[in-house]
């Protein structure tokens, strides 16, 4: 792991969570520093149970956690005073139009009815639903859903936000928008927030720093940009032959190799070597290479190295 | 070029200091369950018994011939007994929606994402049930013995029976806590309100029958601890000093309703929560 930056909003410690018998995080240590932050993970890696130890849903059966400097075992009103949460299941209180229930949100996080309302109004428009506020939240769309998260979990300003898997279930169009919506938050309006996805564009698109998840564990954590560029080089294959023969010699000789697209692989070759243990291989095995072109190492990229995918 | 900036601002305002979200809740559940006719209906129904006692009192004050019908501890006790068949309606309408539409909707991450806790939540959702349940018990016999008053045109009554104004306090009071947890309890069991109305109305008409059937085997009342409907008239009765209709213990009657309200709690406890695990 990286070393622990120190102006972080979150710092974890030696935390493990348990389901019953399963373990849903096992000893994890990371640090989440100000910005926009993507935690990213497969389906079923721990990411949303982090994100509930931390709301303090979950309560950890060893470590220690704090937010924004405050200890989540003590002090977990006050950090949910300063926290916006997106749930990632739809959520809403029934019976209510928007505005109604965005006001009530921020009441229920302290504000006055009077400011309360004047906020949902505000952060509705911000959201994109500032047409449809007084519409009675059951009769909205699944990205409208999702937009109507974003607000209730902005009302009262927090100081972070936490959003799981914030583009679930929106239509392309949709989904931009919100990513545009959430990157403007991290970069134009200075909210701390906290991404929970599985889809790495997402992750790319609005977050600046990263914490890979994987089978409960920290796989990897850093910044995007540097993650990305201390990988070494990255080179899309295509061989004519046998191709999955040649990927397990690839591997053999310790280069990860990856399937991109039906017949390309992505080769991972460290740092200075440059294609040639590729083409030393191809030769001693009497492989064609077809193609073999360098290429940009994405999130993708350090995601697969970092999981361990083939 | 908008005239008005639409985009996202910081707030710089106050904010309420940590344990009154409970009055938001509160408020607003008040304010829903005020909205719906039905319910309103209901609300207008269950004070007519109190105009039907006003009634009585007065002719009791101002008509000779008619002061057989003059009140006594006795009456308030039949008034809030009486009262008892709405509370019990009360109690599902407003109740069996509380928590379990909530856990219908998700909203009880949004809930506990919030600053407050889990006992302040359930506080508030008490307060909506325990809001209706005062309004057609503790009020209207409150406003009666006021009533009393003042039709007869003295404090004598009030003098002679000066328990019977805590007794109202302590009998409504009792059967609001009584009546909520329970239903709170059965709420945070199910998704569906209707399901949670049956489940209640089963729970209130099984322990009685099945106190019945325990009665008619023994032909002894002081299993009336079974059903806690049963223990709520016992209690009350020893409250407003009127006979017993049971035979049970006041401390076992005391035991059974502490009983049923510890185990709602626990099962409040058990399901109000952020996150709901499955293993």
């Amino acid at each position: 792991m990286n070393d622990l930056p120190a102006d972080t909003v979150v710092q974890i410690q030696n935390m493990s969570v348990v389901y019953g018998t399963e373990p849903a995080l096992h000893d994890v240590s990371a640090a989440f520093p100000r910005g926009a932050v993507g935690l990213l993970g497969p389906n079923g890696a721990g990411k949303s149970t982090l994100l509930k130890a931390l709301l303090g849903f979950v309560k950890p059966t060893t470590g220690t956690m704090s937010v924004l400097g405050l200890d989540v075992a003590t002090a977990s009103f006050e950090i949910r005073s300063r926290l916006g949460y997106m749930p990632e299941i739809d959520a809403h209180i029934p019976g209510m139009n928007a505005v109604s229930f965005v006001a009530y949100c921020g009441q229920l996080a302290g504000l006055p009815p009077v400011d309360a309302m004047q906020r949902a109004h505000e952060v509705l428009y911000y959201v994109g639903l500032g047409e449809a506020r007084y519409r009675n939240l059951e009769t909205y769309s699944a990205g409208m859903k999702q937009r109507i998260k974003l607000a209730q979990a902005l009302v009262h300003d927090p100081d972070l936000l936490f959003l799981d898997e914030p583009t679930n279930g929106m239509d392309p169009k949709g989904r931009e928008e919100m990513l545009d919506l959430i990157r403007d938050l991290a970069h134009n309006k200075g909210m701390n927030l906290i991404l929970s996805s599985h889809l790495l564009p997402d992750v790319e698109y609005t977050c600046d720093y990263v914490v890979v998840l994987n089978q409960a564990r920290v796989a990897t954590v850093g910044p995007i940009q540097e993650l990305k560029g201390t990988s070494g080089s990255v080179y899309e294959l295509r061989v004519k032959g046998d191709r999955i023969a040649f990927a397990e010699t690839l591997r053999a000789a310790g280069l990860t190799c990856k399937a991109w697209e039906e017949d390309i692989m992505r080769v991972f070759v460290p740092e200075d070597q440059g294609a040639q243990p590729i083409l030393n291989l191809a030769a001693r095995d009497g492989v064609q290479v077809r193609h073999l072109r360098p290429s940009v190492p994405t999130l993708e990229d350090v995601f697969a190295q970092a999981v361990g995918e083939e | 070029m908008p005239i008005h900036d639409q985009s996202y601002r910081r707030y710089g305002g106050n904010r309420a200091p940590q344990g009154r979200a409970w009055t938001v809740i509160a408020t607003a559940g008040v304010k829903h369950m005020l909205r719906k006719r039905m319910f309103l209906g209901l609300l207008v129904f269950a004070w007519l018994p109190f105009v039907v006692r006003a009634v009585q009192m007065y002719l009791a004050a101002n008509i000779p011939q008619m002061s057989i019908l003059a009140p006594t501890a006795q009456t308030f006790r039949e008034f809030l007994e009486q009262q008892g068949l709405f509370a019990f309606f009360i109690t599902i309408f407003t109740g069996a929606g509380l928590i379990a539409n909530d856990m219908r909707a998700n909203a009880l991450q949004i809930y506990l994402s919030k600053p407050l806790g889990r006992m302040e939540y359930i506080a508030g959702k008490f307060a909506v049930l325990a809001f209706f349940l005062l309004l057609v018990t503790w009020l209207p016999a409150t406003v009666l013995l006021f009533v009393q008053v003042v039709f007869a045109g003295s404090l004598e009554f009030v003098k002679t029976n000066v328990f019977l104004l805590p007794a109202i306090m302590l009998d409504t009071g009792i059967e609001t806590i009584v009546l909520g947890m329970v239903m709170l309890a059965l709420s945070s069991l199910s998704k569906s309100a209707r399901f949670v109305g049956i489940m209640y109305a089963g729970f209130v008409l099984f322990t009685q029958a099945l106190y019945g059937v325990v009665f008619v085997v023994t032909r002894n009342s002081t299993f009336s601890w079974m059903a806690p409907q049963s223990s709520l008239q016992q209690i009350g009765d020893l409250i407003f000093r009127v006979p017993a209709r049971y035979d049970t213990p006041g401390w076992a009657t005391v035991l059974s309703l502490s009983v049923v309200v510890g185990a709602a709690a626990f099962l409040l406890e058990r399901r109000v929560r952020g996150v709901e695990v499955v293993t």
